[in-house]
């Protein structure tokens, strides 16, 4: 078991505590980094310029879309190349029942309906067509599913550049804003004497969403339903015989996985305001692989730091660089040694770090505690890990 | 009636490229089982290299590709060797990440080196030329593709059968363990999969090129359409990458040749997603492909 797995039963708690992982055994500890982290956000809030919370929006949007992925890829082990699809499955309802009315023959269509019926029909409509390709797609295995799923985001963009009606076609469309009352999202407003900027506000609408999200993750992982799906990724067969359901768990993910993309789809479409259909293409789902894989496989925590790092940090190093702009004549910019660093960073985890950064981080709370224990415990801590270390290479 | 040929002709050398290609994606899948996702740019910067070795660096067509052949070759090698090795055994999923993470060094790295600006394809014959047969146009480079195409068919079934390596790299895929106790070298193996499908890369890049005039960074993304040619064939069928290939170029060329008769109904770029359409299709009915094996699973 790698760290951030967490089981709920007690004689798994001991058994972690007996072997020096975190557990429940320490809850002074949490409450800590609880409150060092609600200390962070409150700063961030008050201090922060607009161009952060652009950045931050953003990366909070793509956690729960790589939350998504790690649902279907990493708990359940199911390869999926159609995460982007089914954002953009999200963000197209979230146009069409929000979207102002049209008013000549060439608008977009648009039902204008609030936010708090366009966002949850973001989700559920991305969650019907997953349950829709479900039971075609898994069907097949491993590369099969991956390359069917490759398929749908190609017939995604053919769709999406010809349903003209909801996408506006190659040119795109405009995406609805959020409001209370008359309060709309994408200007300053003034809530109970508080003036909040536009990103403050997306801000408060969008890290609660990511909470819901990531508890909900976490509490499917740690119940009946996660366990089935991670039986199901170490060894299906072996699954089915202990009796889950292979169709039902795998469908239980995809749907699951659908959902959260599909909210995540329409959370970006309207804090971005424009998008065109080019945009959810195959490099939009191998970056949330490559997020989930950098910042740590089947953990709630790794989608956020993959994320950030896959998502956030380029637009940091983009915001501070010294290098040019891209040229098309050739030369390194900083969008390109972005690119070259996630393709390098993608090979380096897998070679020395499979759980990524949250196994990282796992690793220097292990150093950490180690040191301190070192006088009451003599038991070495076990590395136990779910995937055979690096067998062949010795 | 021309027409009908002219777009069958188009649609088997088209079909011949994506055969080559996939050649390249089941000679690796079927030594090692790895989908490398880095083939189509590997075809890139194999292409880039002959175009950049004529123009750039006035070097002879021949030489050209053979320098870049040899560079492909030589990158498939290292991956295979420094990095793929030392992660046998692991889950498929990290495997093809793998190749995904070199696939977006490799694009990048061309994106830098020559930039995104469209490159001259590199050809030893005039690009446009051909002859008229019939009504039919036969372009030479329609001609070389198949050709070649053909002719290296041969050849590799030549390798499968008759030398002593392509018995290892069929008792490999059969069976590692068992290949490994009778005493193949595998890592060699490994390693000549790697070349060989890189190379081959290389040649399919170049007819590529030569085929839309000019090469841009987005060719690589090309080689996608080899995925449904080597499903529909199975993954583990070489022959089949071939008649996977050919279909889907086929399949290809005859949609985009009459879908303006249907425009108001399928709207634009309806031949981009036919091959995705049928493959789909065939997977609906065998799920292993047309001429894959299918896996008995052991306990």
């Amino acid at each position: 078991m790698s760290v951030p797995k967490k089981t709920s039963a007690p004689v798994a708690d001991r058994t972690r505590a007996e072997a020096g992982l975190p557990g429940r055994a320490l809850p002074i500890s949490r409450w800590i980094v609880t409150g060092i982290i609600l200390l962070a956000i409150v700063l961030f809030f008050v201090i922060a310029g607009d161009d952060w919370f652009t950045i931050v929006n953003n990366t909070l949007i793509a956690a729960i879309a790589a939350l998504a992925l790690n649902v279907l890829s990493g708990y359940t082990g199911q390869v999926s190349l159609g995460l982007a699809f089914f954002m953009a499955i999200g963000a197209y309802t979230a146009a069409l029942l929000g979207g102002t009315q049209p008013t000549g023959p060439l608008d977009s269509q648009g039902f204008a309906l609030p936010w708090i019926i366009w966002l949850p029909a973001a989700g559920i409509v991305a969650a019907l067509v997953g349950a829709l390709v479900g039971p075609t797609a898994l069907r097949l295995k491993g590369f099969y599913l991956g390359i069917v799923t490759l398929a749908l985001v190609f017939i995604g963009q053919y769709l999406f550049i010809n349903l003209r009606a909801v996408t506006g076609g190659p040119q795109g469309r405009t995406f609805p804003v959020p409001a209370i009352g008359s309060a709309t999202f994408d200007q300053q407003n003034t809530f109970l004497g508080l003036a909040l900027t536009s990103g403050q506000q997306y801000f408060l609408l969008i890290l609660p969403i990511l909470v819901l999200a990531a508890l909900f993750v976490a509490n499917v992982a740690r119940t009946r339903a996660g366990r089935a799906f991670r039986a199901v990724r170490d060894h299906e067969i072996g699954a089915a015989m202990m009796g889950v359901n292979l169709f039902e768990v795998k469908m239980g993910a995809f749907v699951l996985s659908s959902f959260l993309a599909g909210i995540a789809g329409a959370l970006f479409a309207s804090y971005n305001s424009y998008v065109i259909p080019g945009y959810w293409d195959l490099t939009l789902s191998i970056q949330f692989i490559a997020a989930i894989i950098i910042g740590g496989v089947a953990s709630i925590w790794g989608s956020l730091l993959g994320a950030a790092f896959v998502f956030g940090l380029p637009q940091v190093i983009d915001h501070f660089s010294l290098l040019p702009p891209p040229s098309g004549n050739g030369g390194l910019s900083s969008g390109d040694l972005n690119t070259l660093i996630y393709g390098a960073l993608i090979i380096l985890f897998l070679l020395f770090e499979p759980n990524g950064l949250i196994g990282l981080v796992g690793r220097f709370q292990r150093t950490l505690r180690a040191s301190a224990n070192e006088k009451e415990e003599s038991s070495d801590p076990a590395e136990i890990s779910d995937l055979p270390f690096s067998s062949n290479s010795h | 009636m021309a027409y009908f040929l002219q777009l069958v002709f188009a649609g088997i050398a088209l079909g011949c490229i994506y055969a080559l290609i996939g050649l390249g994606f089941s000679i690796i899948f079927k030594a090692s089982e790895v989908i490398n996702f880095a083939q189509g740019e590997l075809l890139l910067v194999g292409a880039y290299i002959v175009s950049g070795g004529v123009f750039v660096w006035h070097l002879p067509f021949l030489l050209a590709l053979v320098l870049g052949i040899a560079i492909t070759v030589l990158i498939g090698l290292l991956f295979e060797r420094f990095l793929l090795r030392r992660m046998l055994g692991r889950p498929p999923f990290t495997l093809l990440m793998m190749t995904i993470g070199l696939d977006i060094i490799l694009l990048t790295s061309v994106i830098v080196i020559w930039g995104s600006q469209p490159l001259p394809a590199a050809s030893p014959f005039g690009v446009s030329s051909g002859f008229n047969l019939g009504g039919v146009h036969f372009a030479t480079n329609d001609l070389w593709t198949i050709g070649i195409t053909v002719v290296l068919c041969a050849l590799l079934f030549a390798f499968f059968r008759f030398t002593k390596y392509g018995l290892a790299m069929r008792a490999t895929a059969l069976d590692q363990e068992a290949a490994l106790a009778v005493g193949i070298n595998i890592r060699r193996v490994y390693a000549l999969a790697w070349g060989m499908a890189a190379g081959i890369a290389t040649l399919g890049g170049v007819f590529l090129a030569i085929g839309s005039f000019t090469i841009t960074p987005t060719l690589g993304s090309i080689a996608l359409l080899a995925f449904p040619a080597i499903i529909l064939g199975g993954l583990d069928s070489v022959s089949g990458a071939v008649v996977g290939g050919l279909v889907i170029g086929l399949a290809l060329d005859l949609t985009a040749g009459y879908e303006s008769n249907l425009a108001t109904v399928l709207g634009a770029g309806f031949h981009d997603i036919m091959p995705y359409l049928l493959m789909i299709l065939v997977l609906l009915i065998r799920p292993y492909g047309l001429f894959g094996s299918r896996k008995v699973e052991r306990i």
